[in-house]
């Protein structure tokens, strides 16, 4: 089972799939559309196998293959996963079919198509990286569809939005690449040959603690950008809004991950000294997003945006809860990861069927949906609930987690940041309240309700929304191994104490 | 004033195996020039062909020398006046490659254009054989001459499309800039010649080696040899702030000739700024190094920032190709740390090759879009190339990320390299000054992207003469996408092979 190279696979997928639609003619539109939604199943298949076979009480790297690539350079393609980066690969399998099946693009299908594909390849293979050269590739690959997706079935501003978010990621992975470069050649004082290996870099080397601070903060910076972190996160409401509907989903589900994914996979285990030193930037600066977030998100007069600001919102509280260090907070972090993909992925999905039905995202000319399209409405409900944490939903448990393992270690910050979980609900419910409450006016009467495949394509969102609120276990129990490794790896190698984490852990299990 | 003897005059004993390459190109000159004026005109294709098949002849010899040196070592040639190494033979195929895709792009340029005769494939020729010479010296007499026969054969090329004013003007700016460079270098040679009683680069190191004048404080005079030397060179390289001639002469001068000027001139000019600076001049590294780390500096910074306020997609390559030479600079302020083993040469090196090629393909596309005239260059040339030949378009947007730098492209690798090669120096400042650059030129290729793909269709678009790629274009733009495709996948063998 761990010769088969599943995780190669994954990211060879969806990248050939990419490569096969380019190639069809043009005169075949079908062939193109069953070419991509194949390709994008299949794959999402293999990210449900690789959950299934997952061994969850192993907290170390699963299915890992391992080839030369750059052997002048010492880079080799090594792949695998564990807890943390287990249901990013899953919520992006299953993201994608979704996506590409769901969302119509209205023209150039072909193209739009071979981007997705090539989208995927890239995130996939983000996830999945164990070298930090490798994960550097697919880190700055993935802007290149992104960047196409936004720009050319983007809306009126697309090409402005497009270059804003190209722009800045690349800026944030200038500094990460020179760290990357730094990173491995200082390592290599205590190794004796250069790699790009991430394992062996973060057990075998010491870095001083101001070197360490330096690399730390020229990662640090990229993901900011990324997740993205106030003050950086300007490019994030322009090119959500301007993306496309299926752009949003993706770029709202699984690319933010990246971000979060990074801090936690090459900031604190790479750097735990500097980690924990940098603690009280982080913390601040994701406190302030969460905050912001949510302020800014209930001035918006434009559905979409106000969703764009949650996401900042959302992301603050999983940075929040990854720099708390403690195994409930990042436990929490890396679900909510899943949960924000999966609620606002539909929420975007939603508001992109409101503007299908009536060209506009103005709130102020919405009213009285529920009356026209009751069964839309519901589902809206349902994914704004999950959104807002509402118990009972996926939402909450990850919320929770954050809010309870942060109490211990970082109070303050988490005692302003839950300002943010009302707000939440306040923007949410007001927004619901202005677009599907009243009575519909002479425009909004016509809404046509829920269509069967747009019913389809939800039910899935809705399931895992139910799922993992109802039963979250499935989830942590595969998380928490490798996040427990994680701190403990953190613990060694530098001053920081868990507060009574691993007290905690067994009453809640 | 002694007694001169006839009959001991020898000739220095001449390795004809080892100067193949050189001479191949130059019979092959010798050939256009002669033969072909002697003759009526060829058929279609043949000057381009045969060209073709010269520089790929002295490209496949490269191979067997390689070997030897593998083999034998490093040796020189001809009375010790050129150096018969790896990094000669690196350059030797960087330029040959260059002449290669550089006639395939020429050929149904010229008949485009109307312009007829085998004497741009000739100076094509005899360029590279300048550049090679530069790339290959071991005295500074030598290396002056190359330099020459690189540039006035650039020159002529440069004004070489007679119906075009732009290209007269181009020619005529290069000339008179590049003449006053030209000047500077071979004062600073007379310089240094004053100071140190040679122009040969291993006398040269004797004599400093012998009468180490930095320790007498009388070492003005070499350090203002070394100064012109690198501002000759620097102009050659066309870094801020010598670049002033790049963007008319490049926008002026004829598609293909501006591609060679790119890909060969800057291989030639940097192989020669490498061997001037590590190995004619490695006792004045603590002096230049932080001028080459300046210039590197504001060329990158330069070079961006200038290229994306531009419209016209030739002006806006210049000032990329300027943005480029800064990087190349990175890699040679890393290679003038001295007595470290790192990588600064070898990946200065990589990086001309792969830009060589990378830059021949988009001026390729560039070529195919300038439409006859040759005047179709600007943004606009470009909208809607996506939707009328989106292969073309793709082939563009290919060689425009690699040249910003993404990966799985060679332009990443090659920007790899010279940033790891600092790096290794803790020259991390230099290195981000350089990354950050780099994203503020990828807005320039992201408009010609936005161009080709993405703006909306004007009216008077239908009207354009429709984009015409013929065999020897598309097979040079083919060939330019697979190397940085295959090289940005599989960097292995190329990065090991780097001298």
């Amino acid at each position: 089972m761990t010769d088969f190279p599943i995780l190669t696979l994954l990211v060879l997928v969806p990248a050939v799939g990419a490569l096969v639609v380019a190639l069809v003619s043009n005169r075949q539109p079908d062939l193109v559309k069953v070419t991509a939604l194949l390709t994008s199943i299949l794959t999402g298949g293999m990210a449900l196998w690789t959950l299934f076979a997952f061994e969850k009480s192993e907290a170390g790297f699963q299915f890992v293959s391992q080839h030369s690539w750059i052997e002048s350079w010492g880079i080799s393609w090594h792949l695998g996963v564990d807890g943390i980066s287990l249901f990013l690969v899953v919520l992006t399998g299953i993201l994608f079919p979704l996506v590409i099946a769901g969302v119509d693009p209205h023209h150039d299908h072909k193209r739009y198509l071979a981007w997705m594909l090539l989208l995927e390849a890239g995130v996939m293979g983000s996830f999945v990286s164990l070298d930090l050269f490798l994960f550097f590739v697919f880190f700055e690959i993935v802007l290149v569809p992104m960047y196409f997706l936004i720009g050319g079935w983007g809306y009126d501003q697309r090409i402005y939005a497009a270059t804003k978010f190209f722009l800045f990621t690349m800026v944030g992975s200038a500094f990460m690449l020179v760290g990357i470069i730094a990173t491995a050649l200082i390592a290599k004082a205590d190794d004796g040959a250069v790699t790009f290996d991430l394992v062996k870099i973060a057990e075998n080397a010491e870095f001083a603690a101001s070197t360490g601070r330096w690399l730390f903060f020229a990662f640090a910076i990229a993901f900011a950008v990324k997740v993205p972190l106030f003050p950086l996160h300007t490019w994030l409401p322009d090119a959500h809004t301007q993306a496309p509907t299926g752009g949003s989903v993706i770029l709202a589900g699984v690319l933010l991950k990246l971000g979060t994914y990074g801090l936690l996979r090459f900031g604190v285990y790479l750097f735990p000294e500097a980690a924990v030193w940098a603690r009280p930037v982080f913390l601040t600066l994701a406190t302030i997003g969460v905050l912001w977030g949510a302020v800014a998100a209930t001035m918006q007069t434009d559905l979409k945006r106000l969703v764009a600001y949650s996401s900042v919102a959302h992301l603050g509280f999983i940075v929040l809860g990854t720099f708390a260090l403690t195994s409930q907070a990042i436990t929490g972090g890396v679900m909510q990861n899943i949960n924000h993909g999966i609620s606002t992925g539909a929420l975007f999905l939603l508001v992109g069927m409101i503007y299908e039905r009536r060209h506009t995202r103005e709130i102020a000319k919405l009213k009285g949906l529920q009356k026209v399209a009751p069964v839309f409405a519901a589902a809206f409900m349902i994914v704004m609930l999950s959104s807002i944490g509402v118990p009972g939903l996926n939402g909450f448990v990850g919320e929770f987690l954050v809010l309870i393992g942060s109490f211990g270690t970082a109070r303050w910050w988490v005692v302003i940041a839950a300002v943010g979980v009302i707000l939440a609900a306040l923007y949410l419910l007001w927004a619901y309240q202005r677009v599907f409450h009243g009575e519909p006016d002479d425009d909004n009467r016509s809404f046509a309700e829920l269509k069967w495949k747009e019913g389809m394509l939800l039910l899935p969102f809705i399931a895992i929304i139910v799922f993992a609120g109802v039963y979250p276990k499935a989830m942590l129990d595969r998380i928490e191994p490798s996040v427990d490794k994680l701190l403990e790896h953190v613990q060694e190698h530098s001053s920081w104490v868990a507060p009574e984490a691993q007290s905690n852990e067994g009453g809640e299990g | 004033m002694g007694v001169l003897v006839a009959d001991t005059l020898v000739g220095p004993k001449v390795d004809w195996f080892a100067l193949s390459p050189l001479l191949v190109l130059l019979g092959g000159a010798m050939v256009l020039l002669v033969v072909a004026s002697l003759t009526p005109p060829w058929p279609k294709r043949l000057y381009a062909t045969f060209t073709a098949a010269v520089a790929f002849a002295a490209f496949v010899l490269c191979f067997p020398l390689w070997h030897r040196i593998d083999v034998d070592g490093p040796s020189t040639l001809v009375g010790n006046a050129m150096h018969f190494d790896q990094m000669a033979l690196w350059v030797t195929i960087t330029i040959s490659v260059a002449v290669f895709l550089g006639s395939l792009l020429t050929d149904d340029y010229l008949r485009r254009e109307g312009i007829d005769g085998p004497e741009i494939y000739a100076l094509f020729l005899l360029a590279a054989i300048g550049g090679i010479v530069m790339g290959s010296a071991n005295d500074l007499v030598v290396l002056f001459l190359g330099l020459e026969i690189l540039s006035i054969a650039l020159y002529v090329l440069a004004a070489s499309h007679r119906k075009r004013l732009q290209s007269q003007e181009s020619g005529l700016k290069y000339f008179v800039l590049g003449g006053f460079s030209s000047a500077i270098f071979l004062y600073g040679i007379a310089l240094v010649y004053g100071g140190t009683g040679s122009t040969n680069f291993d006398r040269m190191l004797d004599a400093l080696a012998a009468n180490v004048p930095a320790q007498k404080g009388d070492d003005a005079i070499l350090l203002a040899g070394v100064a012109l030397l690198l501002v000759g060179l620097a102009f050659k390289v066309a870094a801020v702030p010598f670049h002033f001639w790049t963007p008319d002469v490049y926008e002026g001068a004829p598609t293909p000739v501006t591609a060679f000027m790119a890909s060969a001139a800057k291989a030639a000019a940097f192989a020669a700024m490498l061997r001037v600076l590590l190995q004619a001049l490695p006792n004045f590294a603590d002096d230049y190094r932080p001028v080459v780390w300046a210039l590197a500096v504001i060329t990158v910074i330069g070079g961006s920032v200038m290229a994306v306020v531009q419209t016209n997609v030739k002006r806006m390559l210049a000032f990329s190709s300027i943005s480029h030479a800064g990087f190349m600079l990175v890699g040679v302020e890393a290679a003038s740390h001295l007595g470290t083993d790192n990588d600064g040469r070898s990946s200065t090196l990589l990086y001309t090759l792969i830009y060589a090629v990378l830059v021949m393909g988009t001026f390729g596309v560039v070529t195919a879009v300038g439409r006859t005239g040759d005047n179709a260059t600007d943004l606009a040339g470009f909208r809607g190339l996506g939707r009328t030949r989106p292969v073309l378009a793709f082939a563009m947007t290919v060689l425009l990320l690699a040249q910003a730098g993404v990966p799985l492209t060679s332009g990443f690798v090659a920007k790899f390299g010279v940033i790891r090669a600092a790096v290794v120096e803790h020259s991390y400042a230099v290195a981000i000054i350089a990354m950050v650059a780099s994203v503020i030129a990828a807005f320039l290729y992201l408009r010609i992207m936005i161009s080709m793909w993405i703006a909306d269709p004007e009216a008077g678009d239908d009207q354009r003469e429709p984009v015409r790629t013929p065999a020897y274009l598309t097979v040079a733009i083919a060939l330019s996408v697979a190397f940085t495709l295959v090289v940005g996948f599989f960097p292995d063998w190329l990065v090991a092979l780097a001298p």
